[in-house]
């Protein structure tokens, strides 16, 4: 059918950032295809040490699931969302294709091993989901295709995150936001993951960050020098969320707050995450 | 390709307040738009229409939703609840009378989606602390009370439903 309809086409999931951008005229496809009556879309299972979402489970239906409790980082993510009523809409898949650059779902996952499952005329294929996002509002996604799942590895054993992204209100995206998987053995970080999202046109790795943790004591020291990588690493735009260098500090600031909770979380304590307002 | 006029109309079912209300409606037309101009029902309000102030939050089989960012022809077949649907047998919802005695409401324009917003939290949590409050109404704006008394009244509304 994608296919028929051609380029102007435009798949509708949960629609909760799609319907306000046809109101803005920033978007006005031909057709509209509405993905919502479509059966066994919305799902979260567990299988082969992953978990396994439909395109379109809502936020809210990720939130609340037992299983996502496994990855603290997808729970973080999916409760922070915008607010209730959004949640209950705005689909996992949607946000994905999406590729807003100051959406949520996209830089939360970076950090963990995220497969992205599409289906199209010539079939199905899977990628990861570094290779999935492109850039601002582009994804490897061709016309006639679409997203029917997405895997996420369950992490080992010690091993556990943050998501947190500041807003000045829970309905507006975030000025920015940071995303910390760290493997723990004792209290040296083995390995870290850590992205930035909406301080650039796709979620940033900053691997020097994640160097100034791998194989060190996470003291003050190696906060703050993971913290000053993360804000070179940093590439924002000005605007009405804050100056670039305002947002930079901030990031710098997310990221030592990130990878306080993920240490904690991966000796074992439960810590609720929230996200931060202004 | 064939030409699509926009005009052209499509037959929905949707069930309001438990009335269902059988229309042919444009494709573009928003649940907000049906509710108000298809089904009368004036008490959910268009306040920004950005999906943004949650004033046209309704609950859509049992979910609060913005009413303005969804589609009419997705709810085709769907349940919804509107602030119109509170008040049973001329009798006030707890949550409507609660609203009132708590003064949760100054010019009244945000409340019908407050009192959605509220009806969902107090489904799955009737005791809500003010933490649980504040995650529950954040995607409902106020401009005139401050919150205060809003937080005063859905604590109070809880109760109200319990003891109902």
């Amino acid at each position: 059918m994608l296919g028929q309809l051609g380029e102007g086409a435009k798949l509708l999931a949960g629609g909760q950032s799609l319907i306000p951008l046809m109101k803005l005229r920033f978007a006005s496809p031909e057709h509209l295809v509405d993905l919502n009556f479509i059966s066994d879309t919305s799902f979260i299972k567990e299988g082969s040490g992953a978990l396994h979402f439909g395109a379109m489970t809502r936020h809210a239906e990720i939130e609340n699931s037992a299983l996502t409790r496994q990855i603290p980082v997808l729970r973080d993510c999916a409760a922070g969302i915008a607010d209730v009523q959004i949640r209950n809409r705005g689909t996992i898949g949607g946000s994905l294709a999406e590729a807003d650059p100051s959406g949520d779902w996209a830089n939360a996952l970076m950090t963990l091993d995220t497969t992205i499952h599409c289906l199209g005329p010539n079939g199905a294929r899977k990628l990861a989901l570094s290779d999935f996002i492109k850039d601002a509002y582009t994804t490897d996604l061709a016309n006639d295709e679409l997203v029917t799942e997405v895997e996420v590895k369950i992490p080992p054993k010690g091993s556990s995150g943050a998501y947190l992204a500041f807003k000045r209100t829970a309905p507006v995206y975030p000025s920015a936001s940071v995303a910390v998987q760290l493997a723990m053995d004792g209290d040296t970080c083995k390995d870290a993951a850590i992205s930035l999202g909406c301080v650039g046109l796709t979620p940033i790795r900053a691997s020097q960050a994640e160097k100034e943790l791998s194989g060190k004591r996470l003291d003050d020291k190696a906060l703050a020098a993971a913290a000053e990588s993360a804000r070179a690493a940093a590439d924002p735009q000005p605007d009405m969320r804050g100056s670039a260098d305002y947002k930079r500090q901030l990031v710098a600031a997310l990221v030592k707050k990130a990878i306080n909770i993920a240490a904690r979380r991966a000796r074992g304590e439960q810590i609720e995450g929230h996200h931060l307002y202004a | 390709m064939p030409e699509v006029a926009t005009t052209e109309k499509v037959a929905v079912q949707i069930k309001v307040n438990g009335k269902p209300y059988s229309r042919e409606i444009e494709p573009r037309m928003l649940l907000v738009e049906f509710l108000r101009e298809e089904c009368d029902l004036t008490g959910t309000h268009v306040g920004c229409d950005t999906s943004y102030c949650g004033a046209c939050t309704v609950l859509l089989n049992g979910a609060a939703v913005k009413s303005c960012t969804m589609f009419a022809v997705q709810a085709d077949g769907a349940d919804i609840t509107t602030v119109e649907g509170l008040a049973k047998d001329n009798q006030l919802h707890p949550i409507q009378k609660a609203f009132g005695d708590s003064y949760g409401l100054q010019c009244g324009y945000c409340t019908p989606g407050l009192m959605l917003s509220t009806y969902q939290l107090l489904s799955k949590n009737p005791d809500p602390n003010e933490a649980e409050i504040r995650r529950a109404i954040a995607g409902n704006t106020c401009r005139c009370t401050g919150y205060m008394n809003i937080f005063k009244a859905i604590q109070q509304a809880g109760k109200n439903m319990k003891g109902a």
